[in-house]
């Protein structure tokens, strides 16, 4: 059973149909304790890094996550989800994150390295690259996916899975072990979407029977 | 490298898809949920619903549209028509909606684009422009009210205070092309699009393949718009996306 975290930000509904078109079980929760008793965790989210984080905080939601991950439970971040994986954003003035994953999340600057612009956010189909091999991209060809943000991942080559290309090098799947990231939304990314959600499903249950 | 996107857009009345859908293949094709799975199929970057109900049951249907459609699409949608406040957006965007979009409501408050964007993230909200070029004015004036009404605004002044409130996108429609069949608005397309930092996507004019083209290449849209042309099967998705990816531009 998949428990997704409700802070009152992500946009849970489609997340949860998402899991439900794959055949798996979900609950939506903000209560860690009843968060606990999933099998794995997806951290959702739409909105600015601040706002999630103190919403986070005020339900105790962030120390939960941490003792989570700890323990060996898996947890999916999507898109503003998968930014608060990281130590601190640049968003609004510096915030704090779950530190989950080494790394700070830092604004597209607009202008590319030649002196062109380009347009922020990040918002439509982009093609994913793979990077090194990892369970979440197993079996799979890389194809587009969607996305939407301002702010990406500066992290080390170690903990990127696959990134794209958006002027710079946008890591788009993150993963530190059992803390992973996708910073495109894969419940909105047709087929191939669904094809990173149903092998984060195989994790967690492989986690499950072992 | 980021996509250009083709978005086909359909028109809802009280929970059901309206105007001239001539689809055989279909059981009911007045069913939302039907259509969108058509298209996504056929290779849809994107949805827009726009809610075109004129009473509160006709609305308060467009909330069960959405469940139903987030429930069996996987790709993003938008929907628009009627969203008057924080807390209209917040029942559509919980209901499964991954964007809304506001015409009139934004025009007549601005500070309703500041606090979508505040709340929800810049990425939900987008601004739709109707504009109709203006003698006087030399310039392209924004309208209201499903056109009906002119406003002070001139389109790029328009534009630019909307994305400096928070809009994550522009949808802009031309109405002196739309139905018209003839291609997009490049002009209106352009100057829109090289104002603003943000996506624009163009509406209004599409009658065939080559017209998505200019607004990509000439246009410089992001996205572009089209009802009619996909609903009454003189063009497809699919047949767009092909011509387009042999034109060399990047498509899905």
């Amino acid at each position: 059973m998949i428990g997704i975290v409700d802070y009152g930000m992500g946009n849970l509904f489609s997340v949860s149909k998402g899991l439900e078109r794959l055949g798996a079980d979900s609950f939506i929760s903000d209560d860690p304790e009843e968060l606990s008793e999933a099998t794995g965790i997806i951290l959702p989210g739409v909105g600015s890094f601040r706002d999630a984080m103190s919403l986070l905080k005020k339900q105790g939601l962030d120390g939960f996550l941490q003792r989570y991950a700890a323990g060996g439970g898996y947890i999916l971040g999507i898109c503003l989800g998968m930014q608060l994986l990281f130590d601190e954003s640049e968003e609004n003035g510096p915030a704090r994150g779950l530190s989950l994953i080494p790394g700070k999340i830092i604004r597209f600057q607009g202008i590319d390295a030649s002196g062109d612009v380009y347009k922020v956010p990040h918002m439509g189909w982009n093609r994913l690259e793979f990077k090194h091999a990892s369970p979440v991209t197993a079996g799979l060809e890389a194809d587009h996916v969607y996305f939407v943000h301002s702010y990406y991942a500066d992290t080390d080559d170690a903990y990127i899975a696959a990134s794209t290309t958006y002027a710079v090098e946008v890591p788009a799947i993150v993963a530190k072990g059992n803390v992973l990231g996708m910073q495109f939304h894969p419940e909105k990314s047709g087929q191939m979407g669904m094809s990173l959600l149903r092998n984060y499903l195989s994790l967690v249950e492989g986690k499950e029977k072992s | 490298m980021l996509t250009k996107r083709i978005i086909p857009c359909l028109d809802v009345k009280d929970g059901r898809v309206v105007k001239g859908i001539q689809f055989v293949s279909l059981r009911d094709a007045g069913d939302p949920v039907e259509l969108a799975a058509f298209y996504d199929q056929e290779g849809a970057d994107e949805l827009v619903f726009l809610d075109i109900s004129a009473s509160h049951e006709g609305r308060e249907t467009m909330v069960d549209v959405v469940q139903a459609v987030a429930g069996s699409l996987a790709i993003p949608f938008t929907v628009g028509g009627g969203i008057n406040s924080l807390s209209d957006m917040r029942r559509i965007l919980r209901a499964g909606a991954d964007k809304v979009s506001l015409n009139t409501a934004a025009v007549l408050r601005p500070d309703l684009i500041n606090e979508g964007s505040d709340y929800f993230g810049a990425q939900c909200i987008v601004v739709a422009i109707d504009a109709r070029y203006d003698e006087g004015l030399g310039s392209w004036r924004v309208y209201t009210h499903g056109g009906r009404k002119p406003t002070e605004w001139e389109v790029i002044d328009w534009a630019q205070e909307a994305v400096s409130r928070g809009a994550g996108e522009i949808l802009l429609t031309s109405m002196d092309c739309d139905g018209e069949k003839q291609g997009f608005n490049i002009a209106l397309t352009k100057a829109v699009s090289e104002a603003v930092s943000v996506p624009v996507i163009a509406s209004g004019g599409a009658g065939n393949a080559g017209h998505f083209r200019e607004a990509f290449e000439e246009g410089k849209a992001d996205a572009a718009l089209a009802a009619s042309i996909f609903h009454y099967k003189e063009t497809s998705v699919k047949e767009v996306k092909a011509f387009l990816k042999q034109q060399g531009v990047v498509v899905r």
